[in-house]
């Protein structure tokens, strides 16, 4: 009847071949089918797996369940209309998105942003990633079986989001960061609130980390499991703490620091084996880190303006509309017409929770991008499960999959 | 540490057809015939290393032409610094060879920018769609691809606009 529906698969065993091994086809090994709708696949993921009794032969994933055109769509908004698409992107990396896309268009514009909007960038990128962290934590030992851990994770992970509501008035979707700076600087009780947290929460890392780290289920369940050699991980592209879990001492934050890291001190946790376990303990002291990364900003944040003075770019607070003609020119400018970058195309990289995320930009010189392109983690680190798969039993792929966290909406776009 | 554009341009005085740099990025324009050998030559050199491949992208230049773009971005981990590669390829017939045998990473990238663009990389493993279905008619990153703006189909009228719908008929 329609074109989509012409392209089910109808079981034709000719469609497997290169695909799975000679001795699928003769009936020897099994292909099963695992997802979309799979409570460990974290999302919509499928994979169809090959199998000798439960040791997996090989492992091909299918994606693009949550493809939503997101590039696409970009290219007709306005850049600054855009960015609500790149929370939607990854959703529990949201704040990160906004940042990738911001640092891109002011790298193209050669927009200044205020040190105070910097560090309160950084702030915020760093809560996202204790929050991304602590789903992938949550839902991770779910997986595995450990159910606790889960209710734990969410109830602090809502404590993150009550302060991303106080910024920016929405919990996941904020759309906070804007080219030159922030919407708007963060309201009073801001700082409290990041206080309390910053009191709160080591104690609740420990918390976790009684539960899980030297439990004995939890060791036979991770360790020697999933395992990703140093060289393996750079040949596949893997990035962030799947790439850090094997060893190789790899940050953006530290290597090309971006929106003020460099001003911070914190330490980049590494692995040694490669294993599911040191993953999981990289994660776990990236959170402190990360603690102590908000902890620095929040002591030395700067007083002053969050947002550029460069009207060309960024429009003029209110306050100015009813003095200034020219205030009204550029507000008029900017919110019917959009601001022109010049030509030329730029990529940006930035360290998510889940490893790099970048953005390759290019400009026709018009408001609209002319193209928009992320390099999203999760999707370079599910080209990498097949190899990582291969060997392991059917019950310790969703160790797998949970280890190298994915977010199925930052791989589809 | 070896300067890029020199190196490379010496190695390989045909392939490079133009160098450009914006905000600190460098970006060399290859011919698409060379792109695996400089892609090996990044990789392998002593001083420059560019061991990993961070992405792989197209752009659609329509109507211009060359219509098509890919563009790669290498990143040596050793000397802590990016290259862009960017090929250009005609509209009719986009074809470039995959360099998958470099850097595995670029095997999903290149079936997205096959997907998306219908740009062929000729020796890749397993040129597959990967982010639309299997069936799909044409390429949906190209710039001439409609956004949207489908009529709804309801049960009453759905004969009716199924006949206006521009699928591939055989």
């Amino acid at each position: 009847m329609t074109g989509l529906q012409d392209s089910v698969w109808e079981g034709d065993i000719q469609q497997l071949k290169g695909l799975v091994s000679e001795r699928a086809l003769s009936g020897e090994t099994m292909v099963l089918n695992m997802g979309p709708q799979h409570p460990s696949t974290h999302g919509v993921l499928r994979l169809m797996l090959e199998l000798d009794g439960e040791e997996i032969v090989s492992c091909v994933p299918d994606i693009g369940y949550l493809h939503t055109g997101i590039e696409k769509s970009m290219e007709s908004k306005r850049y600054e209309q855009a960015i609500t698409m790149t929370d939607r992107m990854d959703y529990l990396n949201p704040m990160g998105n906004n940042l990738v896309y911001c640092l891109a268009i002011e790298k193209l514009c050669d927009l200044d942003v205020p040190p105070r909007a910097q560090y309160l960038r950084v702030l915020l990128a760093e809560l996202t990633r204790i929050n991304s962290h602590l789903v992938w934590l949550g839902t991770h030992a779910l997986d595995i079986g450990a159910m606790s851990v889960f209710l734990y994770c969410f109830r602090e992970r809502e404590k993150i989001l009550d302060i991303f509501e106080m910024v920016s008035g929405q919990r996941m979707m904020s759309t906070y960061f804007r080219p030159g700076g922030l919407w708007r600087d963060v309201p009073e009780e801001f700082e409290p609130a990041v206080r309390d947290f910053i009191d709160y929460f080591p104690a609740r890392i420990d918390d976790y980390e009684r539960l899980l780290t030297n439990n004995p289920l939890w060791l036979d369940r991770t360790q020697g499991i999933g395992f990703l050699s140093a060289d393996d991980a750079i040949r596949l592209g893997c990035t962030g703490p799947v790439l850090r879990g094997s060893g190789v001492n790899w940050d953006i934050r530290k290597a090309i620091p971006y929106s003020s890291y460099d001003h911070f001190e914190f330490d980049v946790p590494l692995g040694t084996h490669g294993d599911i376990y040191d993953r999981y303990l990289v994660r776990m002291e990236e959170m402190r880190q990360s603690l102590r990364i908000v902890k620095q900003a929040l002591d030395n944040l700067p007083g002053g303006p969050v947002r550029s003075n460069n009207r060309k770019y960024v429009p003029p607070p209110r306050s100015e509309l009813g003095t200034s003609m020219e205030a009204v020119i550029h507000h008029f400018k900017l919110w019917t017409e959009g601001f022109r970058p010049p030509k030329g195309e730029v990529y940006v990289r930035v360290e998510s929770p889940r490893g790099e995320l970048g953005c390759y930009l290019v400009s026709d010189g018009s408001p609209r991008p002319w193209r928009v392109h992320f390099r999203t983690p999760s999707f370079i680190h599910l080209s990498a499960l097949p190899h990582m798969a291969k060997g392991y039993l059917i019950a310790d792929l969703v160790g797998i999959i949970g280890t190298i966290d994915i977010v199925l909406g930052d791989a589809d776009r | 540490m070896l300067d890029p554009v020199e190196a490379i341009t010496n190695a390989f005085p045909n392939a490079i057809q133009d160098v450009l740099e914006f905000r600190g990025e460098i970006t060399l324009v290859v011919d698409s015939d060379y792109v695996v050998s400089v892609c090996r030559f990044c990789r392998d050199t002593k001083g420059l290393e560019y061991n990993f491949l961070s992405d792989v992208s197209g752009v659609d230049y329509y109507p211009q032409e060359p219509r098509f773009a890919v563009s790669y971005h290498l990143y040596s981990m050793v000397h802590n610094r990016s290259l862009r590669l960017k090929v250009y390829l005609p509209g009719d017939n986009p074809v470039v060879s995959s360099v998958t045998s470099v850097y595995p990473a670029a095997n999903w990238s290149e079936r997205e920018v096959y997907d998306l663009f219908g740009v062929y990389f000729t020796d890749h493993p397993d040129l597959r769609r990967i982010l639309m279905p299997e069936g799909w008619d044409g390429h949906p990153l190209r710039k001439d691809y409609p956004l949207g703006y489908e009529t709804v189909q309801f049960s009453f009228n759905f004969d009716e606009i199924d006949r206006h719908k521009p699928y591939a008929r055989e």
